[in-house]
């Protein structure tokens, strides 16, 4: 049994001689995921701007929803977008799957309901009268928007942040709809699945350091930023 | 309440112990593509019935079973991957190396048949007229068995695939036939998965019976000198059954959706 720490060593060695197989995956998922994120987050917030400012029939069943889409697996997002996505399926003359757009629409789904409920819980925790008094002012509804997100930046910098941890990390629905074709859609997730099926350790041990090493990088960064946020008050 | 307890206590650990009353069972590591081919389900309780031993199967792709073996994590390995088998036995990871079946792996496509090999005898010249066509092949492109096959044949028909036709899955065996029949590709397969798949995939048998593809069956203990504490004895026990005339009859025998799969080395 090769020990944990040899394997490390090769991942280490594989990461910064700059193995090119290696980092081609490594930008592919982060291309992949950060588009997702990008598509994601603006809907996602203004939906939980409205669930969190206005009242409306149904808002409490669907913040309830929202929070109960967090513990779909990865795998049945994946299943449910393949069905539609197959040529049999209702959306097969889009010709999706297995391509990178059919990855990013599964972590668009993976990671909404996530930012909506993060986003929703932080702007709950929001003064109200802001709000109200941005538009005494005379400021129009964007404006006073973008002053409520403003005073939440911190905990909707974090939602961001977590959603990206979800769908960076993911392997279900990537594997079934990208379909981990080399140089491609294979992203770190499914490298490791399939570097693990082949018994190659060092390569897992390799792409699953990237992943930590950016979720530590992340949360130093947003460390920083709530740091700065309370110093400020 | 305390005697309740001590009663409960009692009774898990009598129960924890029969555990230890079984004979200790046999762990096998194995590929995919043997298990879901649905032979095991047939030979392994014929074993159990005879030996009493149980084998506990661990299915995966032909690279991780080697390497379970390689690291002493199973018993015996049965994979399909003759030079990586003998490689194993040479470094003296294995021993008891037997070839007891073998089946054959076939060229699925298209219906429509893009690249027109539906007539072509050998897989060769299949195989080059997909590439002259650049008509799109999923692979394996997992290092398994079937893949090492793959690359085998390219290299025979003095070919290299490269370019956005040749797709290069790192899946199994099921999931390329499903992506194959989703992007109108050809693949490479083994006839068991197919007869598995063929019903719910979109695509042809088009190209088989060429020797080249063959696919030859190895069973092989997992080294007793490298690893004292595998279940060698089982292992042997394994490797001489299936090598036995009622195994060879069963794998004879054996028919999926009606069609014969392997066929027996051992069979006097």
């Amino acid at each position: 049994m090769e020990t944990l720490s040899a394997a490390s060593y090769q991942a280490l060695y594989l990461l910064f001689s700059g193995d090119s197989a290696l980092w081609t995956i490594i930008g592919i998922s982060f291309s992949v995921s950060v588009r997702a994120l990008i598509y994601a987050a603006p809907l996602a917030i203004l939906t939980a701007f409205l669930l969190a400012y206005f009242s409306f029939p149904g808002r409490r069943l669907l913040v309830s929803i929202f929070n109960t889409a967090l513990s779909i697996p990865a795998v049945v997002v994946g299943l449910t977008l393949y069905i539609m996505l197959s040529k049999a399926g209702p959306l097969g003359e889009w010709r999706l799957l297995f391509t990178q757009d059919a990855m990013i629409l599964g972590q668009i789904c993976l990671c909404f309901p996530l930012l909506v409920a993060m986003a929703h819980a932080t702007l709950q925790s929001t003064d109200r009268r802001a709000w109200e008094t941005a538009l005494t002012l005379g400021a129009s509804p964007v404006r006073a928007l973008l002053t409520i997100l403003h005073e939440a930046r911190f905990g909707l910098i974090g939602a961001l942040v977590a959603g990206f941890g979800r769908i960076i990390a993911e392997v279900g629905s990537s594997m079934m709809l990208g379909g981990n074709i080399l140089n491609y859609t294979r992203n770190i997730p499914t490298a490791i699945a399939l570097e693990t099926s082949k018994g190659s350790f060092a390569e897992g041990i390799a792409l699953g350091m990237v992943l930590l090493f950016m979720a530590l990088f992340l949360n130093i960064a947003l460390g920083q930023v709530q740091g700065k946020g309370a110093v400020s008050q | 309440m305390l005697k309740k307890i001590r009663i409960v206590t009692a009774l898990l650990i009598l129960w924890s112990l029969t555990g230890l009353l079984h004979a200790a069972p046999l762990k096998m590591a194995t590929t995919t593509s043997t298990q879901n081919s649905g032979l095991l389900d047939l030979l392994l309780p014929a074993f159990q019935k005879q030996t009493g031993i149980e084998v506990q199967v661990i299915a995966v792709g032909t690279g991780k079973a080697l390497k379970m073996g390689r690291d002493g994590d199973v018993d015996v390995v049965m994979v399909h991957a003759v030079a990586a088998e003998e490689k194993f036995v040479a470094e003296g990871y294995g021993t008891d190396r037997v070839q007891f079946m073998y089946n054959d792996f076939v060229i699925v496509g298209p219906k429509s048949d893009p690249a027109g090999i539906k007539d072509e005898k050998s897989v060769t010249a299949a195989m080059t007229k997909i590439l002259e066509q650049q008509a799109k092949f999923v692979s394996r492109g997992d290092d398994s068995g079937t893949h090492k096959k793959e690359k085998t044949l390219w290299k025979a028909a003095n070919l290299t695939p490269a370019g956005s036709w040749y797709i290069e899955a790192g899946q199994g065996m099921g999931k390329v036939l499903q992506m194959a029949s989703e992007l109108d590709g050809y693949s490479m397969t083994d006839r068991g998965t197919w007869l598995a798949y063929k019903g719910k995939v979109d695509l042809a048998l088009l190209n088989a019976g060429d020797e080249k593809l063959s696919n030859p069956y190895g069973i092989i203990a997992v080294s007793k000198a490298k690893h004292p504490d595998t279940n060698y004895t089982a292992a042997k026990q394994m490797i001489d059954w299936i090598s036995s005339e009622p195994a060879q009859q069963l794998i004879k025998n054996y028919r999926l959706h009606g069609e014969p799969l392997f066929i027996p080395l051992l069979l006097k």
